[in-house]
């Protein structure tokens, strides 16, 4: 340990510009009418989702000894509360995702999560441009919408939603070519994964804001699936992004209770097939969808990258008061 | 020789890559909010030299390479191989070659301490001293009372190295040069 190491990441002046940025964030929802919950940090179940790896520790309980799980994000609590009436919500909360740490990325970091009941996906969009402009102070040029599609075939020249066996040998050409990786038994969505975050990321949101629509429907997670024009199944999400850093994503809510649980099962099979271990699914929210969520759209953004663009910071470290790091 | 996955990747680390030992320069954390997550790597070929950039999905490992950078004294070159002697009172012996050795022959000389990284017990490369104390055995006559201008001319050094040395300097002096820039820093 070095003499300087019990400092602070974040300087002084970056922390008091955080306190005003939460401020910024609060007073916008309130304006809004949006209402500030807290849901629980620790709960009962983890992320289903296949890339994310949820902590978890040994809780003495009412119940005797029993594993609780660190959140991911607030998504199953918050969803349980709009299943109970809640109307429009958000929330600021820690999330804890393992093993992500990096440039851009803390094992523990602030989300701002809100679910906006009744609103179409291009409703959430316009408030999440605007929600980010307030924090940043100033207007964007322009908010541009992307299909996934679109960005590939511009940057990459290759049809991602395509199914054929050449689309997935140019697929793993151009994650080779791009990332010296050996992609030769990669999946497409890997492949997908890689392009998107390593070709593509870096062009988004240069002199405006970009927004990725029309996902691969394999990529859906929790959003609802449709068919965009040219009649491909595709997910009804979104993801922001601002000089080329991913900030939010968003989804058009699935509300079906069925169609959630057979999420769950996909998700646990595709844990089975890359040997990762599997996730109960989360029961009391199947139970809320089926006792009735509204229809509606949610996001969820990243407060320290924000914060680290409002701020002009090259590392998430500098952003926060002591990163996992420094703990 | 242990794994080490993509977690562990470290500045320093050294790890086996297409059958060549390699040092892992940088490693940076990529991941879509929803998707697969990925490291980029950075590393030096330890027996080329050359930078890779290499991207594994995360949770991938690698096996680690057995190299050791340790110190060793020069000793002598039999006319094919360059022989060096380790400096802990072990006086073991170790011999290099013309490909482990590379650029740094210019500046070998006897007794002096180098770095002798080793894969498999085996020298792949031999780093010199940042600074290394050397005579001129070869330069045209020094200016006398040229001690500050500008201006310089080539000088020959006792390991056949040839450097820059400003117009003053003459045969038969000690030089301190800066092995990593090959330029000289001052008269010894």
């Amino acid at each position: 340990m070095s003499a300087d190491d019990w400092r602070p990441g974040a300087t002084m002046e970056v922390l008091r510009a955080r306190a005003g940025l939460m401020r910024r964030i609060r007073d916008f929802f309130e304006t809004r009418n949006v209402l500030e919950v807290e849901t629980p940090v620790l709960g009962h179940a983890g992320s289903s989702d296949v890339h994310l790896d949820s902590l978890s520790l040994m809780a003495r309980t009412m119940k005797g000894d029993e594993r609780l799980w660190l959140q991911t994000s607030p998504e199953y609590h918050m969803k349980r509360l709009l299943a109970a009436g809640s109307g429009p919500i958000f929330q600021l909360s820690r999330v804890f995702r393992d093993g992500e740490t990096g440039r851009r990325h803390n094992i523990e970091f602030t989300m701002l999560e809100w679910y906006r009941p009744g609103f179409a996906l291009e409703a959430l969009i316009e408030e999440v441009a605007r929600l980010i402009e307030t924090v940043l102070g100033c207007p964007f040029p322009a908010v541009r919408r992307r299909a996934y599609r679109e960005l590939f075939m511009t940057y990459l020249s290759v049809d991602p939603l395509l199914e054929t066996a050449d689309t997935l040998t140019m697929l793993r050409h151009q994650a080779a070519r791009y990332a010296g990786a050996d992609t030769a038994e990669w999946s497409r969505d890997d492949c997908c994964d890689l392009l998107m975050s390593m070709a593509i990321e870096p062009c988004l949101g240069r002199d405006g804001l970009d927004v990725v629509v029309d996902y691969p429907a394999s990529q859906a997670a929790l959003a609802r699936r449709r068919q965009d024009q040219d009649g491909a199944l595709v997910a009804s999400r979104f993801e922001v992004y601002l000089e080329g850093i991913e900030l939010a994503n968003g989804f058009d809510e699935l509300t079906d209770a069925d169609e959630q649980q057979a999420r769950f099962e996909a998700d646990n099979q595709q844990r089975l097939a890359l040997g990762k271990p599997l996730v109960d699914a989360d029961q009391t929210l199947i139970a809320a969808l089926r006792a009735g969520m509204p229809e509606g759209c949610g996001v969820a953004l990243g407060v320290d990258r924000l914060i680290m663009l409002a701020l002009e910071l090259e590392q998430i470290d500098s952003a926060m008061a002591f990163a996992t790091a420094r703990c | 020789m242990a794994s080490y996955s993509t977690n562990e990747f470290k500045g320093g680390l050294k790890v086996m890559l297409d059958g060549d030992p390699c040092n892992i320069v940088e490693n940076e954390f990529v991941k879509p909010g929803k998707g697969q997550a990925f490291n980029r790597v950075k590393l030096r070929n330890l027996m080329t030299g050359r930078t890779w950039e290499r991207t594994f999905k995360s949770g991938e490992s690698l096996e680690g390479a057995d190299v050791l950078d340790i110190d060793m004294e020069y000793l002598y070159n039999d006319g094919e191989m360059w022989h060096f002697m380790r400096t802990d009172g072990s006086f073991e012996q170790f011999a290099a070659d013309k490909k482990a050795v590379g650029d740094t022959a210019k500046w070998l000389k006897e007794q002096v301490v180098y770095t002798i990284t080793l894969w498999n017990d085996n020298p792949i490369s031999v780093t010199p001293p940042n600074f290394i104390e050397l005579e001129v055995v070869e330069t045209d006559p020094g200016l006398k009372g040229d001690t500050a201008q500008g201006g310089s001319k080539p000088a020959t050094l006792s390991t056949g190295a040839t450097v820059r040395v400003p117009l003053f300097i003459n045969q038969g002096e000690t030089l301190r040069i800066d092995t990593r820039s090959g330029e000289y820093v001052s008269r010894a």
